[in-house]
């Protein structure tokens, strides 16, 4: 059966906490399925002790979830959109982060944060942002961008059942794309890229809503004769370097492409890595493909004209084969 | 019928049907994104905006489309903004939630919860420094979730700034709140404002459904906090109005009609139990109990109100979307003198 991201991401939440008493999700309306839905219908089978609504607390709430983690619980907490965990920054990266650190490894912090990405039109500056990249400078943190429903699945579930505190990355444009869940399906790797296209030519790195638009957009280049290798990093920290320099090495050009801002991005930090450790590799500089230094306007045309598309990937592949 | 009815009546009726034209564009899909009306809530901007000078400064919320009416905005502009047009306050670039309007002291609203309440309070600090002005944060009960909302009363009081914090509170009770609802802060204070009295900022609670009453009350609060009284708090205990249930507001019952305040009733029955809290009812039936006005003038004021929404409603239509290179500018001031 055909499930959507948002069913997918309920389900693995649900099979989770039946597996483990500990796991308890907290944040903004949960309890009534949260902003999106995604977690409706959990208080009816597991309580509202273990589906537990908040206040409109981010700094508290994240600072209690971290605070039940170090104390023997698992807590899911949903920040309901990237943009608000702005307000819960000291907990994040100040304490959830360092905690295993500064104990010399005697604590550790099992909490799994849900969050919002991207944007879909209309939400205006302070609804759209990606700001994924902030959280992979910080020691302690890993981070998780899924792709596709089934990615979000299995991800989830690892995440869940790390030992560290993880930053879960949805993106809004992803919510409702369906996909069958496979028979046996169960965790992924935490720190494994995935070749979601393979190809001869030209690497493209993505992660979260862009694998689909690097997808589409190798589908037009192959008509070209371009033969693209797509790969999903699916995990952000830890990033699977041995599978980027694998594909690096056959193709030899790299674009990387991220909904974010391009200054500062993750794409910058990718870059750095093949460019000092595959530099002999490269036949061209990396590319990268990423948001210009502009917040995201509300009108859906100024929104349109910042955000990279398939189209400004596929510019990007054919000026570095050129 | 006194000068002062007919403008509070005007007022009122501009933000009810402009929040209506809202909901038309938006279930005729003009209207992108998501959107908060201030409907069953009017009598509050209308009532503190009555009592400001133009040199204050007013800090609003996502709910802010009611505020920057009283405060005089233009409606056409207003619209084309929430269109996304290129006539609008911002060009496009705001959209409904962070709708302002500068050059009326309104410099930005904060889509985040709690967000303007530090803002508005370094307005008063400006205010203060500058010797004139004070400055007004209107927020939602949510407000009170945030440590933003007490680290801001703590500095306002202890810094003696000339601000007046509205918490507009619209929360439901949790025994009545029904599933899906849109959400509701869950404060254990009886009365906010004894939050902020323990805190030795005076506060008090006012109806918000009572339109004269809360015209004291805003006249009476401002002109202390003018005087150098320092901060000031007021919980509106406003009215849920039925169509403010979830994220996309409705219109149960339809339009608001003249009728419903001379015996007639919606079709909807949440709407007609609600009648008896909406502040623009309930003005209209006082007035017409004290002989203030007749139904012919209050269909006169609507004609002209319902007149100039359709002159906004074509301005901002017929504004042309922004140019893709708009989203490139105003990223930074430098920008602008290189340009
Ligand atoms: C920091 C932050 N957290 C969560 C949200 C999502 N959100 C938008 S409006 C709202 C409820 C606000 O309620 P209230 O302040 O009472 O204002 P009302 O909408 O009732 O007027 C929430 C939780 C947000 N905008 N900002
Ligand atoms: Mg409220």
């Amino acid at each position: 059966m055909e499930l959507t991201f948002i069913d997918i991401i309920r389900r693995a939440l649900d099979e989770e906490m039946d597996r483990d008493a500990a796991i308890y999700l907290l944040g903004e309306d949960v309890a009534a399925g949260g902003a999106f839905g995604v977690t409706k219908g959990l208080v009816d089978k597991h309580g509202t002790n273990r589906v537990k609504n908040t206040p409109i607390s981010e700094a508290a709430i994240t600072g209690m979830a971290t605070g039940a983690a170090l104390c023997g619980l698992r807590p899911v907490l949903e920040i309901m959109f990237i943009d608000f965990a702005t307000l819960a920054m000291d907990c994040l990266v100040n304490q959830a982060a360092k905690y295993r650190y500064m104990s010399g490894g005697q604590l550790s912090v099992p909490m799994v944060v849900r969050t919002q990405v991207g944007a879909a039109g209309g939400a205006a500056a302070q609804h759209s942002q990606s700001l994924e990249s902030w959280f992979i400078h910080v020691p302690g943190l890993i981070v998780v961008a899924p792709s596709s429903p089934v990615e979000a699945y299995g991800l989830l579930k690892s995440a869940i059942r790390l030992s560290d505190p993880v930053l879960f990355i949805e993106h809004k444009r992803l919510y409702a794309m369906k996909e069958d869940l496979p028979e046996g399906a169960g965790p992924l790797p935490i720190g494994q890229a995935r070749v979601a296209r393979a190809g001869k030519d030209v690497t493209i790195i993505v992660y979260s809503a862009m694998v689909r638009t690097a997808l589409a957009a190798a589908d037009n280049l192959a008509k070209e004769g371009i033969s693209c290798e797509v790969i999903d990093l699916r995990t952000l920290v830890p990033l699977d370097i041995e599978t980027l320099l694998k594909s690096v090495t056959k193709t030899r050009r790299v674009v990387i492409a991220h909904e974010a801002v391009e200054v500062g991005g993750v794409g910058a930090e990718i870059a750095a890595r093949l460019g000092s450790l595959a530099f002999e590799e490269l036949d061209a500089p990396i590319v990268r493909v990423g948001c210009p230094f502009a917040p995201i306007p509300f009108a859906p045309e100024l929104e349109k004209a910042l955000l990279p598309g398939s189209r400004e990937i596929e510019k990007a592949v054919r000026e570095l084969i050129a | 019928m006194s000068a002062n009815v007919s403008s509070n009546l005007a007022a009122m009726l501009k933000i009810r049907r402009f929040e209506e034209q809202c909901i038309a564009m938006a279930r005729a899909g003009k209207l992108p994104g998501h959107y908060h009306v201030y409907i069953g809530q009017e009598a509050t901007a209308v009532a503190a905006c009555a009592a400001l000078k133009p040199e204050d400064f007013l800090f609003s919320t996502w709910r802010n489309h009611g505020h920057l009416l009283a405060r005089g905005a233009s409606p056409g502009k207003m619209l084309a903004e929430i269109l996304g047009r290129s006539g609008g306050y911002a060009g496009g670039k705001s959209g409904t939630l962070h709708l302002s309007a500068n050059d009326l002291g309104m410099p930005t609203t904060s889509a985040l919860v709690g967000g303007s309440l530090p803002l508005a309070t370094g307005a008063a600090l400006a205010c203060k420094r500058q010797g004139k002005g004070i400055a007004v944060a209107f927020f939602g009960d949510a407000g009170l979730e945030e440590g933003a909302f007490y680290e801001s009363m703590i500095i306002a009081q202890v810094w003696q700034v000339p601000i007046l914090f509205v918490c507009e509170n619209n929360s439901i009770p949790p025994k009545d709140r029904k599933r899906g609802q849109y959400t509701s802060s869950t404060l254990p204070a009886q009365r906010l404002g004894d939050v902020t009295q323990s805190l030795q900022i005076p506060s008090e609670a006012v109806d918000g459904t009572d339109l004269t009453a809360m015209e004291e009350c805003f006249k009476r609060l401002t002109a202390e906090v003018r005087n150098g009284g320092g901060p000031r708090f007021v919980e509106v205990c406003c009215s849920r109005w039925p169509g403010n249930i979830m994220t996309w507001p409705e219109l149960p019952g339809g339009d608001w009609q003249i009728d419903w305040a001379f015996g007639g009733k919606p079709d909807v029955d949440a709407m007609v139990a609600w009648l008896s809290s909406d502040p623009l009812s309930l003005y209209l039936k006082k007035q017409l109990a004290a002989g203030a006005l007749d139904r012919t003038q209050i269909e006169a004021i609507d004609a002209a109100v319902k007149k100039e929404m359709t002159g906004a409603a074509q301005f901002a239509l017929d504004s042309a979307f922004p140019e893709a290179s708009e989203a490139y500018r105003h990223v930074f001031a430098a920008q602008e003198s290189a340009l």
